[in-house]
């Protein structure tokens, strides 16, 4: 099998569930120039309570497809409402604060959020029952399965659905007005509080979906999911430039592509037997051993965090956003 | 004057008499009032960079595992290697400083936001490092962690062995809680200078507004960095210390729970105010450490079973002390005075 191009298709799978939540941040950062930190969480609760609908209808002998569309059918309007909850609780109230307010509120509902959580969903992993059936189609020596055609074509449809509403209806042009400026906005009759609100509600609601991907795509969902994922989006939405719908895209599909690459590839990249000089320092283990690995697929993670450094070192505005100020 | 004389011999005389009453409670508690004692260095080192600076640190538990691990791994059978105290205290300072630096070099230039994502992330890439980092060969000795870490030894006293006194029994515990008293009031004069030093008013400046502060002529960034680098060195010391003390660290203490314990403290309390977040620092480490002795029966008994285990009730509660306070009282329950105007708005 061809590992590029496998490696590739895994890639664009994860970054099209990362450009989704990315979407979430891009688009709450564009509005009110804020992270939405508790976004993460939102979409481990979507997975959640997808698994719990997928998991009480499983018996009624139910079409799969259909059970799948009311798990994430379910879990649309809950992370709306939980989406809601946030920018009334933790973001509106403090939006005349210093910046530093609204973001620690944030990080205390996204606290709240994973240990309510937990309490409902217990510790343990949930095995996302493998329920729409699998199968794996081999495309150029690569295999490709049905869950991650699935997910890749939703995500660009969402992708597109999102675009259009923002660019083509009245409700995005205020949308945009809003990001612009949003007290010049609300002079031209925009209301700016609800505009906020939506935002973060569509923001929710699309997270909701990227957690039914996610959990659909590794058959697991946890409590925690929601942090290493969140920053990730995060990583992907300041690689493409924030506040940047197009940029939010291009940066999830590529942070998926170098995750997947690099994961892929590093165990053989740091293997020390096979550097010239260090391999023959270390002979004796090589031979013994076989390989001497650095860095393997456990690093995973690291990934995205570098690309996050990297990318605010040589180019902090992002792939296609625009100047980021150096004002705190 | 005579007043306040008076009421701090009071202080100091129970302060030096609380281990000794604790003992005949439980040791248990002299541990914990010591891991108390301890998130008070970690929550004036966080108060640094938050409460001053008004950056957004949300991953300081990272510099506690530098300095942790620094000490575990240079006095400790892991290598072999057995350094004295005034060796390694200051190493696993430098250490954390030298990575709070290089974290913040990259990042304080940009909006606060970022610093706090980015921090964020240091946190999870240090757990994932100590974790791992066990093949193909073995530094951290990954998730199990570092055993039988030697104890504090200063000159010929010895801090894991019971010394008798005037007749009364010093236990290891009530050795380390002496010592830590004795580095906490360093910790506290330090950062009440600091706090009225030229730094410190700088940190103030740039916490209020940025762009003034620079055209007053504050190199922001270095100031910046400056908070950054010292609060994780307070981090660094921190570490050092749990690890002598507890004998044994694993990755499991260095999670980002604990970081969000430790700015709930910061904010509770009351950023900028050295009184206000050693008082949030003491509340919330007692507090859980009651609920833990106080829920379990209390739910068993009305429920006959346990439905909500202390260690969520915790988190759930620095949550929602998180939420609470900037909601309620943005500027903590013991304000700095200009902090609280500040937090109002009254300035705008």
């Amino acid at each position: 099998m061809d590992i590029l191009l496998q490696q590739l298709i895994n890639g664009l799978t994860t970054g099209s569930v990362y450009a989704i939540v990315a979407l979430g941040y891009t688009m709450v950062y564009g509005v009110i120039q804020l992270i939405n930190f508790a976004h993460g969480e939102v979409v481990m609760i979507g997975a959640m309570v997808a698994f719990t609908v997928i998991m009480a209808l499983l018996g009624a002998n139910l079409p799969p497809a259909f059970i799948v569309i009311c798990g994430v059918i379910a879990a649309i309007p809950v992370c709306m409402a939980i989406g809601y909850l946030l920018e009334r609780l933790a973001y509106r109230p403090l939006r005349h604060a210093p910046r530093l307010a609204p973001l620690i509120t944030a990080i205390g509902m996204s606290i709240i959020l994973q240990h309510i959580a937990l309490l409902i969903w217990g510790r343990d992993p949930l095995a996302f029952p493998q329920i729409i059936e699998n199968t794996s189609f081999t495309l150029g020596g690569a295999a490709i399965s049905t869950v991650q055609i699935i997910i890749i074509l939703l995500a660009w449809v969402l992708m597109g659905g999102l675009t259009w509403f923002v660019y083509r209806t009245k409700f995005g042009v205020a949308m945009r007005a809003t990001a612009e400026d949003v007290r010049i906005a609300a002079l031209m009759g925009i209301d700016a509080d609800r505009v906020i609100a939506a935002t973060f509600v569509i923001g929710a609601a699309l997270g909701a979906v990227a957690g039914v991907m996610v959990g659909a795509y590794y058959g697991i969902a946890h409590y925690t999911m929601g942090f290493t994922l969140g920053l990730k989006a995060f990583s992907a939405a300041v690689l493409g430039g924030i506040g940047n719908l197009a940029g939010a895209m291009l940066g999830g599909v590529l942070l998926g592509i170098v995750e997947a690459l690099g994961t892929g590839y590093i165990s053989e990249v740091s293997d020390l037997c096979r550097w010239p000089l260090i391999g023959q320092m270390l002979s004796e283990r090589c031979s013994a051993e076989g390989h001497l690995v650095l860095f393997g697929s456990n690093y995973q993670d690291v990934f995205a965090f570098l690309v996050l450094i990297l990318v605010l070192v040589f180019r902090p505005s992002g792939l296609l956003g625009e100047r980021v100020a150096e004002r705190a | 004057m005579k007043r306040r004389t008076l009421g701090l011999i009071l202080v100091a005389t129970a302060l030096v008499l609380l281990p000794l009453v604790l003992t005949q409670i439980g040791t248990a508690w002299v541990r914990i009032t010591n891991l108390a004692i301890l998130f008070v260095f970690l929550a004036l080192g966080l108060n640094i960079v938050v409460g001053m600076a008004g950056l957004l640190d949300l991953g300081y538990v990272a510099f506690y595992a530098v300095g942790a691990y620094t000490w575990a791994l240079l006095a400790s059978p892991h290598f072999d290697l057995h350094l004295p105290f005034w060796v390694i205290l200051p190493l696993g300072a430098l250490f954390a400083c030298i990575a709070g630096a290089l974290l913040g070099a990259p990042t304080l230039r940009l909006r606060g936001d970022y610093l706090a994502i980015v921090t964020l992330g240091f946190g999870e890439i240090v757990r994932i490092f100590m974790n791992n980092l066990s093949a193909p060969f073995n530094i951290t000795n990954g998730p199990k962690g570092i055993t039988r870490i030697d104890g504090l030894k200063i000159g010929g006293l010895d801090f894991r062995a019971t010394d008798h006194f005037l007749g009364l029994d010093f236990t290891g515990p009530v050795k380390d809680y002496y010592l830590l008293l004795l580095l906490l009031l360093g910790v506290i004069i330090v950062n009440l200078r600091l706090q009225d030093s030229r730094i410190g008013r700088a940190w103030v400046a740039i916490r209020e507004d940025e762009i003034a502060a620079k055209a007053v002529g504050i190199n922001t960034r270095n100031i910046k960095l400056l908070a950054f680098a010292m609060g994780a060195s307070f981090g660094g010391i921190a570490g050092g210390m749990f690890a002598a003390i507890q004998g044994f660290i694993s990755p499991e203490s260095f999670v980002l729970n604990e970081s969000i314990m430790i700015l709930a403290m910061v904010v509770l309390g009351g950023m900028g105010n050295v009184w206000g977040v050693i008082a949030g620092a003491l509340l919330l480490s007692f507090v859980p450490e009651l609920l833990r002795y106080s829920v379990e029966p209390l739910q068993r008994a009305m429920f006959g079973r346990m439905l909500i285990d202390p260690e969520v009730l915790r988190m759930l509660l620095f949550g929602m002390a998180l939420v609470l306070t900037m909601r309620l009282r943005p500027a903590g329950l013991w304000p700095e005075a200009r902090h609280r105007r500040e937090m109002s708005g009254a300035d705008r």
